[in-house]
């Protein structure tokens, strides 16, 4: 009975919050005793443990720097073959906007070892239809034409090429004139009538005349133009719209049959 | 002389590769360095080297190969450069790399002059003073730049090829 009413009368002194600060305090005694106590069974634990973790530490942080470096790898493939898809891509794209002609996608596979040449190597050749003569192009513009061929590769020459002349017009105007390359892989505008008005900006596409490149291929800009009252013809400096140093991917326009007019060439008679 | 023509066929058929997808895109203004040119001058060198026409005529044909240029053109080149290279190694033999020097100074303006000429008699306009500073100039001084790194690769392998007789 005398317990009943201590338990009674503890009961009620709780309930009426007598006992907050006794059991706070007692609380918190609890809680720092037991922190301390798990603190040194945690660093008596480590301490038993170490050697063994090092070791599998150790082993899985080389795991996983293999694997690191294995999915850097494969990032790097990737941004690669995204690079690709995106030149292709836009490729495709010219290939689509322009249906008259149809195309062997190719890629750069070297350069001509000889400073003074400009010519670019490409990874398809006579056995997936490839003939010499074949214009050149990207999704950019005009990039040149195969100039020898073997099983599995050809041989492109630039139109930067000192060697190289093609005919143009300039999309404002009728005026025609000879993209011709150079030494530094500049091109520029030669034989450009001193009647013809020629303007910064201008767009020069191919003309088709002699029958080397079909018509409206684009080339570039005229960047400067030089009018010099002695002599017979303007000149202009383009800038290309192709990107001759980044060359990666091209296309071979393989149903263009380019026209060979030497025997209509006059020769001087006996 | 066939571990000459053993180590030629890779040796170069490497260094034509290199040259083309690499080497060629290494520019000074708008020269480059001659890596065949390099490997060839390097071997001829070596005294105790054997089948350097092999290697200048083999060095010849790969370069024409790829090249837009006619076959004279780069045959005579490498051709020159071994002669130099072989008169060179009997006479300043105790300064190799002076000997390497010289050929690759010599020999990259030669070469690079038959195809300027051979360029200029198709009718190409190409200026020389602009050919001399734009072109040979700038490769003459990246195949110096390289001439040390091949000539010690080359003697290594010359060594590892035919190697020194023991006195005994």
């Amino acid at each position: 009975m005398i317990i009943l009413l201590v338990v009674v009368g503890l009961v009620a002194i709780a309930l009426g919050g007598y006992f907050n600060p006794v059991s706070s305090w007692f609380t918190r005694l609890m809680v720092d005793a037991q922190t301390w106590i798990s603190t040194r069974v945690l660093a008596v634990e480590d301490f038993l443990t170490v050697p063994r973790d090092v070791a599998s530490l150790r082993q899985r942080n080389a795991e996983l720097e293999a694997e690191v470096a294995q999915l850097q790898t494969q990032v790097i493939d990737l941004q690669q073959q995204v690079t690709e898809t995106n030149i292709l891509s836009a490729l495709v794209d010219f290939a689509r906007a322009n249906p008259n002609y149809s195309y062997k996608a190719a890629a750069v596979i070297g350069r001509d070892p000889s400073p003074f040449l400009r010519y670019v190597i490409i990874n398809i050749g006579s056995n997936q239809g490839v003939l010499p003569g074949m214009p050149v192009v990207t999704d950019k513009g005009l990039v040149g034409r195969v100039d020898a061929v073997i099983a599995e590769g050809s041989r492109v020459q630039l139109i930067t090429d000192a060697a190289s002349a093609v005919n143009v017009r300039l999309q404002s105007s009728t005026t025609e004139a000879m993209l011709i390359g150079s030494v530094t892989g500049d091109v520029s505008l030669d034989m450009i009538s001193q009647d013809a008005t020629v303007n910064v900006g201008d767009v020069v596409l191919t003309s088709g005349l002699g029958g080397s490149y079909p018509p409206n291929l684009l080339v570039g800009q005229v960047v400067s133009v030089r009018k010099l009252a002695t002599e017979l013809f303007q000149q202009a400096a383009i800038q290309p719209n192709v990107d001759f140093s980044q060359l990666g991917f091209l296309l071979v326009i393989t149903n263009f049959a380019p026209v060979n007019i030497t025997p209509l060439i006059a020769t001087p008679g006996p | 002389m066939r571990r000459s023509i053993l180590a030629a066929i890779p040796v170069l058929g490497l260094a034509i590769m290199l040259q083309t997808s690499i080497v060629e895109r290494i520019n000074l203004l708008n020269g480059a360095a001659d890596l065949v040119l390099l490997i060839t001058a390097a071997w001829c060198l070596q005294e105790r080297a054997r089948g350097a026409w092999f290697w200048g005529a083999l060095a010849g044909v790969l370069v024409w190969f790829v090249s837009g240029t006619p076959l004279y053109v780069p045959l005579a080149g490498y051709l020159v450069v071994v002669v130099l290279a072989r008169i060179l190694a009997h006479r300043v033999w105790q300064a190799p790399l002076l000997a390497m020097f010289t050929v690759t100074l010599i020999g990259t303006m030669v070469l690079l002059m038959f195809t300027f000429m051979e360029r200029t008699l198709l009718e190409v306009n190409l200026p020389i003073n602009l050919s001399f500073v734009q072109i040979i100039l700038p490769s003459i001084l990246l195949n110096l730049l390289l001439a040390i790194p091949v000539h010690s690769m080359i003697r290594d392998l010359v060594n590892r090829l035919y190697p020194q007789e023991m006195a005994s």
